[in-house]
């Protein structure tokens, strides 16, 4: 193959890597805009949805309306535990320093995975994924799968709606406002805890599809898997500026091209290196990200 | 209309509030007097539900509102304009108005109070699809108080509303409060410029470090030794 050939190849994998990257990381963006916590457990959310999203599909078995199902399960089961981490877990601590909620957090990841392992109907062991029958278009030279076609549309599609929900409707005016000024909202009559859980909903919905996309794609489901994609989708977060939308998909949207190009013109092994060094360039130029604000600490 | 009793809050160990006691009758503009941290903000805040009371009551509208949470208390119509404006820098001159609504849900009614805010502060209208933080703090204030306006709210809480603020803008600050209070919104002003709250109140109240200390007419405060020393610049 050519090297543009490979080029566009490498691009394209990391087009649909990288809007899972990017689901996830509207989660942790959104979460930290509104509470200011770095939600360590998003990444198990992730798991978790994917696992849902196993389960469905094998009592059902592999069809479109199988996986639509799944989706629909997965992200009903994954807002649910999002409100509630952040109600019992999350809540609590609101006033307390920042790292007491980061250790909670930390906590809380690791009950899930944890968690999971010893669930008997979940369990240690990696399983395979139930996938659709995998089919190839070729564009010239380059090949584009069935998988990633529905990994891309079903990303953009869902960060339509993210957008939508967050710029045009009034519960997302409400979360702007909130992850502006808490207090000056309750005195505008915002529900703030409301609106805190809404958020935490809205970014586990993300991650269960992400989960499940993410299962598709590389077909398995296992307690830890949730740990390298959540990780990567951390550092896209902090890239794109920690608590900008846009930012947020742009940064996932750039760590997975950046890390299937090192993949398929410089190393494997080197493409997570690779990822972590071009933080740390961007966060020496631009402390606050590729589109992140100055924002005054409120006194 | 609203009734603060014996009003204790402490910020740890500092005792803010000192039995603050004070009432305010219904189309009344009352106003809070005080030198720079002597409690009126925190005030404020105690009677809308975001400082926790170690002692105390506030009744409002016959009913004690003491501990309801902040979004719930400006259901029943009572609003603060908190200090220092507190805009959504991040939201447009227009969604900041619709938050101000947030409580409602009649929404024919919240177009025309729309058009009711940007008639009376036609800066507003120019600027609308601006964002909050790009105005000026003349216009932030307007903002914050058709924000509040925005609520319907029976009774006002407006803290420092002229605070940096230049001096004609005061003025007309004030003249919008009177205004306010004319249409039937009752007004509790807190302030540090003691001569122009005492000039639209119709009565007053003297905080010093966490106590009242006086009360009466504002026009009679206005005249009195030795408030005239401590507020009014001899
Ligand atoms: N969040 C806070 N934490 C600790 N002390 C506070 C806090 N807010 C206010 N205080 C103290 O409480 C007192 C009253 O403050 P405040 O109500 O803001 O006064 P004012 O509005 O009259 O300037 C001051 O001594 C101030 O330092
Ligand atoms: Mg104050």
């Amino acid at each position: 193959m050519s090297f543009f050939g490979q080029l566009a190849q490498q691009t394209i994998n990391g087009l649909a890597l990288g809007s899972i990257y990017a689901l996830i990381a509207l989660g942790y963006t959104m979460v930290y805009g509104i509470v200011k916590l770095i939600n360590f457990a998003h990444g198990d959310i992730l798991m978790i949805g994917a696992f849902v999203g196993y389960f469905v599909l094998m009592s059902m078995g592999m069809s479109w309306y199988a996986l639509l199902i799944a989706f629909a399960v997965s992200m009903v089961v994954c807002a649910i535990m999002g409100i509630v981490i952040e109600r019992f877990a999350y809540r609590p601590l609101r006033d307390a320093p920042r790292i007491n909620a980061l250790i909670t957090a930390i906590a809380v990841s690791l009950i899930l995975e944890n968690g999971a392992r010893v669930i008997p109907f979940m369990g240690p062991n990696p399983r395979e994924y139930p996938v659709l029958k995998n089919a190839t278009f070729s564009l010239g030279s380059i090949e584009i799968s069935n998988i990633q076609i529905i990994v891309i549309v079903v990303s953009v599609a869902l960060m339509i709606v993210l957008n939508y929900i967050v710029n045009s409707t009034k519960i997302g005016k409400a979360m702007r406002a909130v992850s502006f000024d808490m207090k000056a909202s309750a005195l505008m009559g915002i529900n703030v805890n409301f609106v805190i859980s809404f958020t935490f909903a809205l970014g586990s919905v993300l991650a269960a599809s992400a989960g499940i996309l993410f299962s598709s794609a590389y077909p398995q489901v296992e307690p830890y898997m949730g740990i390298m994609p959540g990780l990567k989708a951390f550092i896209a977060a902090v890239f794109g500026g920690i608590g900008s939308i846009p930012g947020a998909m742009f940064g996932g949207v750039i760590l997975g091209i950046a890390e299937t190009l090192t993949k398929g013109f410089i190393s494997s092994q080197l493409s997570d290196a690779v990822v972590f060094g071009i933080l740390i360039i961007v966060l020496s130029v631009k402390p606050t990200g590729l589109m992140g604000k100055n924002v005054r600490e409120k006194v | 209309m609203l009734e603060v009793k014996n009003l204790n809050v402490f910020y740890g160990n500092i005792h803010a509030l000192f039995d603050v006691s004070f009432k305010v009758e219904d189309g009344e503009i009352i106003t809070l007097i005080g030198a720079n941290g002597s409690g009126k903000t925190t005030t404020l805040h105690s009677i809308s539900g975001i400082v926790p009371l170690k002692s105390g009551n506030v009744v409002y509208d016959d009913a004690d509102i003491t501990g309801i949470e902040p979004h719930k208390i400006v259901l029943g119509g009572l609003v603060q304009v908190p200090e220092g404006r507190r805009i959504f820098a991040n939201l447009t001159v227009q969604e900041n108005l619709e938050m101000g609504a947030y409580t409602r849900t009649d929404a024919s009614e919240i177009k025309r109070d729309y058009d009711v805010v940007f008639t009376n502060f036609p800066r507003l209208k120019e600027r609308r699809k601006q964002q909050g933080g790009t105005l000026s703090g003349g216009e932030q204030q307007m903002l914050a108080i058709g924000r509040a306006l925005m609520s319907r709210p029976k009774l006002l809480l407006l803290d420092e509303p002229s605070m940096g603020l230049a001096p004609v803008l005061v003025d007309e600050i004030f003249e919008i409060i009177q205004q306010i209070n004319k249409n039937g919104v009752t007004i509790l002003l807190v302030e540090q410029n003691a001569y122009k709250a005492l000039s639209i109140a119709d009565r007053a109240y003297i905080l010093e470090t966490g106590r009242i200390t006086m009360t009466g007419n504002a026009a009679d405060l206005k005249n009195n030794e030795s408030v005239k020393k401590a507020y009014l610049g001899g």
